[in-house]
């Protein structure tokens, strides 16, 4: 560095970047949202009859718009993938251990990102699971508080 | 097509944290770009690319065009994304005759904020942020995946990081380089199963600029230019779950529309932030066994956000520079799990 | 009420809250100790000779690195301003007040601060005003450390000679 600036002189502060937005979410994401307050889960077909879940405004493969026909779909479903986070960040979903997993509900032929709360040593591709939900829904994803494996009651 | 040549590069050293601003950072490595083109300012066409998030300044991109010399105004532009990208518009910028010189650089600075927190704002914000996965656990998700279909192991995903580690003993801008042990690296828990530390690029603060010009002028400029004789980009679904995470699509296609298996590759320098992403690449660009890849040690050795895409390129120009390949690939991934991708092809005369 | 009588979802909160540690840089950092010690530092260009202050370790018309510091006083003059009747989160002034652009003696850009001490309507272009510091033993590597400007009583200067810095 020039000026025999060292490291220690250079100053640093705390800095908090905040949007608090609030956002309109459109009417496919409507539906979805809506049958989340209701403890519903819903996917939306596309022309080609597939059904996407969580719901998108277009067919990811055309482009196309997707049809109006939205079908409920889980509540149960099968892990794709998942990884298993030992140390949550702060704002992620659960203070304990938990997991990210893909999940492709039944009926649905995309997969839903959410947490699993399980013993990793019980975690697999291909375990089922089922939601848990919050105790009062408001319609969003948060409604879900988790997935848990459905072998666990 | 308009043949367009990459005449110099330069890069900073990418440190775990640089205390300095951004345009401290970015001035020496401009300068030194510049400075090795032999062209005289003002270029032509000038942009950036970089992501304001990164430091948590909005505006960042304003303030770092002081390092690029704005005044009297230039021509300029900038893009959210990876270098590569600005380098892509650059080039689209000389092949519509609007420009014969250009100034490409990013920046990135990633230290002041927690880098796989932040980067979970580029996902969907419906649905997928609101639950804040970090971009650990995405590519976790992808690595499970593909370990699982390839039936490979974990062990080959450390042997990426230590062939990445030990090669960036011989690149000065590393940010981790030495010899590791793979039983050693195995030893160490996960960050986000199956991902262990050595999985995940290092977090850099860092720079990079190169320098393009066209037609004989790059000829006179430039003992041996880099030609971009191919280059194209893609981009996968972003819904991680509609998409086959163990394929990369989005990259064999535009590896295809490059022309990346016309010829031999000597050198491709892939950016692979996460070992198994190494393995999804190489087989999507179709690249031989004898093809090197990474001399320089790749992301996993340096990983300036923003900038590592563009200094896979400079990387695979300066090896036609310096006359050790006649024939080089790089790529550049932005997005979480590879979701956008160009790839590039080089060669000298 | 049950949930067939409630409206649909149409919108969704999606805060969003990112903490950094930000770093003030080389140039901005050596500013800021000497603004706690009640000095202005800024840096003159090599190639251009203009003195930036606040520096940023760069001259943004030649771009080239800016290492000699140049001690800049905290008088100066008044280049342009504006009356501000709206209350701002960050400035803690009383409203209404006069913002202004403070061409410092020994700087070639502009300083941004505020003017107290004396009627709005006497501030004007021209007027020469001087940094009012906090107490001593309050200056600290803050910007806060000058509270603001006020006049100093001296002659304007005239508009020619401030015509180039415009």
């Amino acid at each position: 560095m020039s000026q025999q600036t060292q490291a220690a002189d250079i100053l640093s502060a705390p800095h908090v970047l905040e949007y608090p937005y609030r956002r309109s979410v459109g009417p496919v994401l409507s539906r979805f949202f809506t049958a989340l307050r209701e403890r519903k889960i819903v996917g939306v077909e596309t022309s080609a009859g597939r059904v996407l879940c969580p719901p998108a405004e277009a067919d990811p493969e055309t482009g196309a718009a997707v049809s109006d026909r939205f079908v409920e779909v889980g509540p149960g479903g099968v892990i794709e993938s998942w990884t298993f986070v030992a140390k949550p960040r702060d704002k992620q979903p659960l203070a304990r251990p938990f997991a990210y997993a893909l999940i492709r509900l039944d009926g649905a032929d995309t997969a839903l990102l959410h947490v699993v709360d399980a013993d990793p040593a019980r975690l697999r591709t291909g375990a089922r699971v089922r939601p848990r939900w919050r105790a009062e829904t408001v319609g969003e994803i948060g409604d879900i508080e988790c997935f848990e494996l459905e072998t666990s009651r | 097509m308009r043949e367009v040549a990459i005449v110099s590069f330069a890069q900073s050293r990418h440190a775990r944290r640089d205390l300095r601003n951004e345009v401290e950072i970015l001035l020496p490595v401009v300068q030194e770009a510049v400075q090795r083109s032999g062209v005289e300012r003002p270029f032509d066409f000038t942009c950036s690319g970089s992501t304001d998030f990164l430091q948590g300044q909005p505006f960042a991109f304003v303030l770092a065009l002081d390092a690029a010399g704005a005044w009297p105004p230039i021509a300029e532009s900038h893009v959210e994304m990876d270098g590569a990208w600005a380098l892509y518009e650059a080039w689209v910028k000389i092949q519509t005759g609007q420009a014969e010189t250009a100034l490409v650089y990013s920046f990135g600075k990633s230290s002041p904020g927690d880098l796989p927190e932040v980067l979970s704002r580029q996902l969907d914000p419906y649905v997928v942020a609101p639950l804040w996965p970090d971009s650990v656990s995405l590519a976790a998700l992808q690595a499970r995946a593909w370990l699982e279909k390839s039936g490979r192991s974990e062990r080959d995903l450390a042997a990426v990081a230590a062939r990445s580690r030990r090669d960036a003993k011989g690149n000065p801008h590393a940010t981790v380089a030495g010899d590791f042990a793979i039983d050693d690296l195995l030893d160490a828990p996960y960050l986000a199963s199956p991902l262990r530390k050595h999985d995940c690029a290092p977090i850099s603060d860092g720079a990079a600029a190169l320098v393009l010009v066209a037609g004989d002028r790059a000829r006179q400029v430039c003992e041996r230019p880099a030609w971009i004789r191919g280059i194209d980009h893609r981009a996968d679904l972003h819904a991680l779950g509609a998409r086959d995470l163990t394929r990369s699509a989005s990259t064999r296609i535009a590896g295809e529309k490059a022309g990346v298996a016309r010829r031999p590759v000597d050198v491709a320098e892939l950016h692979a932030p996460f070992t198994h992403q190494e393995y999804i690449l190489r087989e999507a660009l179709g690249l031989a066994e004898d093809t090197q890849i990474n001399p320089s040690g790749g992301a996993l050795a340096a990983n300036p956000m923003m900038v590592a895409g563009l200094i896979r390129i400079g990387e695979a120009a300066r090896r036609i520079h310096d006359g050790s390949a006649r024939r080089t690939v790089a790529h550049a991934t932005s997005g979480p799990c590879l979701q956008q991708n160009l790839v590039c092809v080089l060669e000298g005369e | 009420m049950s949930d067939a009588e409630r409206k649909p979802v149409r919108s969704i909160q999606t805060p969003m809250r990112l903490t950094y540690h930000y770093t003030a840089g080389i140039a901005t950092s050596r500013f800021l100790h000497g603004i706690a010690e009640g000095r202005i530092l800024g840096q003159r260009c090599p190639v251009c000779t203009k003195v930036y202050v606040p520096p940023r370790g760069s001259c943004p018309r030649c771009a080239v690195a800016t290492e000699e510091e140049v001690h800049v006083s905290d008088r100066g003059t008044i280049l342009t301003f504006a009356i501000v009747r709206v209350p701002s989160e960050n400035l803690d002034v009383p409203l209404p007040f006069a913002c202004v652009h403070v061409l410092l003696d020994g700087a070639d850009v502009p300083f941004f601060s505020v003017v107290q001490g004396c009627p709005l309507d006497e501030v004007r272009i021209g007027m020469r005003v001087a940094a009012a510091w906090v107490e001593p033993d309050r200056l600290a590597p803050t910007l806060q450390s000058i509270r603001w400007f006020e006049p100093t009583g001296e002659p304007d200067v005239p508009f020619d000679q401030l015509r180039e810095h415009l």
